[in-house]
C-alpha cells in the first residue's frame, strides 16, 4: 500500500481553455510529499479549492450533497448550482419545474433480438409502495427527486441467486409522448449471480428517471443503459447501484440521440472487496446536449473502480459535459481507483467540459488517479490518410471508429456492439451531410 | 512509361501579412524509371512542391499546371491524386491516434486498388516488407505514427511506398534524421520498389549522403522557390564540396 500524504480536492476550476473554445478543469494528481498537510482532508481549508457549494448544497464536498426522497427538500434550480451550472435548464422541458403527470415510456423486457427472456429471471409491475423500492438510490437532485414524488408504477427485474443468464436482459423503454414524465426501475441482482443488463431508450420523450440497481454479494452485473432517443428526447436519468461484498458491477452509458441527456450513474461501494467499471461512450452532433456525471462512493475498504469515458463532438452547438466525482472516504483503505475521459472535437463550434474531481480522505490507499484531454480532429491527421487514397469520409470514420471502439468492445454484448458500431457510422454519416 | 509533368508553377500561402509566394516557377518533368534529386538550402520551398504536387490544402496555385501523362493533377482531390498513383513520404509523417498500422495499411490499399487486398498474401507482404525494413512486428498494432522515432516514422513511410506501389514516389528529406544504419535500410527499400522498373522518383534532400545509395539521374538546385541549377549526378558531387552559397549570394545588378 501507498502512503500518501493529504490532497483534499482535486478539480479547482482553471484558467485558461486548453483549446479555443473549450474548457478543461481538473488538473492531475501529483505524488504529494508535503507532510506537513498530513490528516483529514474534508477541512475547511479544502473546501476553499472546490467548485463552491451552490443552493441546497450544505457542503461543497460531494460527500455532503443532499439526498432526499422528497422534493420539497430540494430548492427551485436556478442553474447556478454546481452539479447543474452546464445544463441549459431552458431545455428541460419543465422536468425541474412541472408535475411529471405525462405517461411513461412503455416498458418491455425480453432477451436479445425479441427472444424470450433468459430462464428465472423474474420481471415485475409494482406499485409505490414495494419494499424494493428505495433499496439502492435516493435522489440527489430535484429532478430525480421530483421523478421519486411522480412515478406511480416500478418495473422490478430480478436475477435470482446464483443464476447465470444465458444471455442479455432487454429493457426496451419507449417513449409515450412529449408530456414531462416519471419512471421508475429496480434492478436486483442476487447474490453470486451473473448477468448483461440493457436499458435501451428509444422514441420521443421528456423524461425523469430513476433506476436503482442492488448487486449483492458475490453478483456480478453489467448494466448497459442505451440512449437512442429521437432527436427532441428530454431525458434525465439518475441511476444508482449499491454494491455488495466481492460484487462487480459494469455499467456502460451510451449517449446518442435526444435533445439533451443528462445521466448520473452512481456506483457505492458497501462492503469490501467490490469491483467497478465504469464506460460511456457519446457522440454530439449539432445543438445536442449530452451530459454525464457520475459519481463513484469509495465508502469501504479494499474496492477497486475504473472509469473510462470517451466522447465525439461534430457540428455547432453540440456540448458535451463529463463530471467524474470519486470520492475516497476515510473508511475507504486500499482503494484503487482511476478515471479517465477522452473528447475527440471533429468540427469547429462544438464544445467539451470535462471535469474529473477526485477527492481523497485517506492517505493509505493503493492508488488513485484521473486523467482528461479534448483533442480536435486535425486537418493534417486528415491530409496524412488522404494521401494515402483514403476517401475523406472513410478517414473521418476511421478515426472517430478507432477512437470510439475502445468503449463499445467493453458492452460484451454481440448483437449490441454491432447495433453501436452502425450507430456511431451513422452519427458520422449524418454530419457530412 | 508514364510522365509527371510541372509547369512554371507558381505557389503562395496565406499568412498574416497576406499573401506568400514561396514557388516562383517551377518546371520539372519526370518519367518512370528517372531518379530526380531536387536539392536545397532550408526554405527554398522544397516541401511546397512536394505538398502541392500532392494537394496539400493549405499551398494555393496561383499559375501554372501539373499533369499526371496528361491529366490535370491540380483538378484533382487529394486521394484521388494518391488513387492516380502520386505517393508523398512526408517530411513530417503525422501520428493518427485510434487507428492501427494493420487497419491503416489495409485501408489505403483497398482504397488504392478499388478492392480489398487477399487477405492471406496481403498479410504476408507487409509482414515480409515489415521485416526487410527491420521495422518490429509489434508496430502492426500500434497507432499510425503514433509515439514512433523519427527515424521508425520514415521507415514506416517506405513502408507504405512498398505496399502502395505508386507510379512517383516523392520523398520529402526522408534521409533527415537517420543513421547510417537506417539510412541504408530505407535507400535498400526504395531501390527494391524502383527496380521493378515501374515508379519514377522525386527525391528531396538537403545533404548529398542518401544520393550515395539512390543514384539520382538528374539533380536540380532548388533555390529561393526557383531551380537554379540543373544536371546530372556530377552537380551533386559539386554540391556536396562547395555547397549552396554561391547560389545565395545573387550578383545586385
Ligand atoms: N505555414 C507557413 N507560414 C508561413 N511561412 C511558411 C509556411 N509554410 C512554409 N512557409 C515558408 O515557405 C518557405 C518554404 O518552405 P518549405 O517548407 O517549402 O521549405 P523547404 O525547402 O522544404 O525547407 P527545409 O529544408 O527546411 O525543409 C519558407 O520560407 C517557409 O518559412
Ligand atoms: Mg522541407
Amino acid at each position: 500500500m501507498t502512503e500518501m500524504t493529504e490532497k483534499a480536492r482535486i478539480g479547482a476550476p482553471s484558467a485558461a481553455p486548453v483549446i479555443d473554445g473549450f474548457t478543461e478543469e481538473g488538473e492531475n494528481l501529483s505524488p504529494l510529499t508535503d507532510n506537513s498537510h498530513r490528516g483529514p482532508l474534508a477541512g475547511d481549508s479544502a473546501k476553499g479549492h472546490s467548485h463552491g457549494g451552490g443552493v441546497g448544497v450544505p457542503d461543497s464536498s460531494r460527500a455532503g450533497r443532499l439526498t432526499s426522497y422528497r422534493l420539497a427538500d430540494f430548492a427551485p434550480l436556478t442553474g447556478r448550482e454546481e452539479d447543474w451550472r452546464f445544463t441549459p435548464l431552458k431545455r428541460l422541458r419543465g422536468l425541474h419545474t412541472d408535475a411529471l403527470t405525462g405517461a411513461a415510456p412503455t416498458v418491455a423486457v425480453a432477451g436479445p433480438e425479441g427472444t424470450a427472456l433468459p430462464a428465472g429471471v423474474r420481471v415485475e409491475t409494482v406499485g409505490r409502495e414495494d419494499g424494493r423500492i428505495g433499496v439502492a438510490g435516493i435522489p440527489e437532485d430535484r429532478v430525480a427527486a421530483a421523478a421519486w414524488e411522480a412515478f406511480t408504477e416500478a418495473t422490478v427485474i430480478t436475477i435470482p441467486a446464483e443464476l447465470q443468464a444465458a444471455s442479455g436482459i432487454i429493457v426496451s423503454i419507449t417513449g409515450a409522448g412529449r408530456e414531462a414524465a416519471a419512471q421508475h426501475t429496480v434492478i436486483v441482482a442476487e447474490k453470486f449471480s451473473k448477468a448483461v443488463v440493457v436499458l435501451d431508450h428509444r422514441g420521443s420523450a421528456t423524461l425523469a428517471q430513476n433506476v436503482e440497481v442492488d448487486i449483492q454479494d458475490g453478483a456480478e452485473l453489467t448494466l448497459v443503459t442505451v440512449q437512442e432517443w429521437d432527436d427532441d428526447a428530454v431525458h434525465a436519468s439518475a441511476q444508482a447501484a449499491k454494491i455488495g461484498r466481492d460484487a462487480k458491477f459494469k455499467h456502460v452509458a451510451v449517449n446518442l440521440g435526444g435533445d439533451l441527456v443528462r445521466i448520473t450513474p452512481t456506483s457505492r461501494f458497501t462492503q469490501p472487496g467490490g469491483d467497478v467499471e465504469m464506460y460511456g461512450l457519446y457522440f454530439a452532433d449539432a445543438g445536442q446536449h449530452l451530459e454525464q456525471r457520475l459519481f463513484v462512493d469509495h465508502a469501504v475498504p479494499n474496492c477497486k473502480s475504473r472509469v473510462l469515458y470517451k466522447g465525439a463532438l461534430q457540428g455547432k452547438d453540440a456540448h458535451t459535459v463529463w463530471v467524474g466525482d470519486v470520492l475516497i472516504r476515510k473508511e475507504a483503505e486500499g482503494t484503487d481507483t482511476y478515471e479517465v475521459n477522452r473528447n475527440l472535437v471533429l468540427t469547429d463550434g462544438a464544445r467539451a467540459d470535462s471535469v474529473p474531481n477526485l477527492e481523497i480522505e485517506t492517505g493509505l490507499i493503493e492508488g488513485a488517479g484521473h486523467a482528461s484531454a479534448t483533442g480536435r480532429f486535425d486537418d493534417e491527421q486528415l491530409f496524412y490518410l488522404m494521401a494515402r487514397g483514403i476517401p475523406e469520409e472513410t478517414a473521418r470514420r476511421l478515426v472517430v471508429r478507432g477512437f470510439l471502439h475502445e468503449i463499445i468492445q467493453h458492452v460484451k454484448v454481440p448483437e449490441l456492439e454491432a447495433r453501436l458500431t452502425d450507430a456511431v457510422e451513422r452519427e458520422l454519416a449524418a454530419g457530412n451531410n | 512509361m508514364s510522365t509527371l509533368e510541372i509547369k512554371d508553377l507558381h505557389v503562395s500561402i496565406e499568412t498574416e501579412q497576406g499573401a506568400k509566394e514561396i514557388l516562383k516557377g517551377v518546371s520539372l518533368t519526370i518519367n518512370t524509371g528517372q531518379i530526380h534529386a531536387i536539392m536545397g538550402p532550408n526554405g527554398s520551398g522544397k516541401s511546397t512542391l512536394a505538398s502541392t504536387i500532392a494537394g496539400h490544402p493549405r499551398y494555393i496555385v496561383d499559375s501554372g499546371s501539373i499533369t499526371l501523362d496528361g491529366e490535370d493533377v491540380l483538378a484533382m482531390s487529394v486521394d484521388e491524386r494518391a488513387r492516380a498513383g502520386l505517393f508523398l513520404a512526408m517530411q513530417y509523417p503525422v501520428e493518427v491516434p485510434g487507428v492501427t498500422m494493420t487497419n491503416f495499411l489495409r485501408t489505403a490499399k483497398t482504397a488504392l486498388d478499388g478492392e480489398a487486398p487477399s487477405l492471406r498474401t496481403w498479410t504476408k507482404s507487409v509482414k515480409e516488407a515489415m521485416a526487410e525494413l527491420r521495422i518490429d512486428a509489434d508496430f502492426a498494432q500500434r497507432n499510425v505514427n503514433e509515439g514512433f522515432s523519427g527515424g521508425e516514422k520514415k521507415r514506416v513511410e517506405i513502408l507504405q511506398l512498398e505496399l502502395f506501389k505508386p507510379r512517383f514516389a516523392i520523398m520529402d528529406e526522408t534521409d533527415s534524421g537517420l543513421d547510417v544504419d537506417a539510412l541504408k535500410v530505407v535507400s535498400e527499400g526504395h531501390n527494391r520498389e524502383f527496380s521493378r522498373g515501374a515508379m519514377g522518383t522525386l527525391l528531396i534532400t538537403h545533404y548529398t549522403r542518401i544520393l550515395r545509395y539512390i543514384k539520382p539521374d538528374f539533380v536540380h538546385v532548388f533555390v529561393d522557390g526557383k531551380i537554379a541549377e540543373e544536371g546530372g549526378p556530377e552537380l551533386a558531387d559539386r554540391l556536396e564540396e562547395e555547397g549552396y552559397d554561391r547560389y545565395l549570394t545573387p550578383a545586385k545588378a
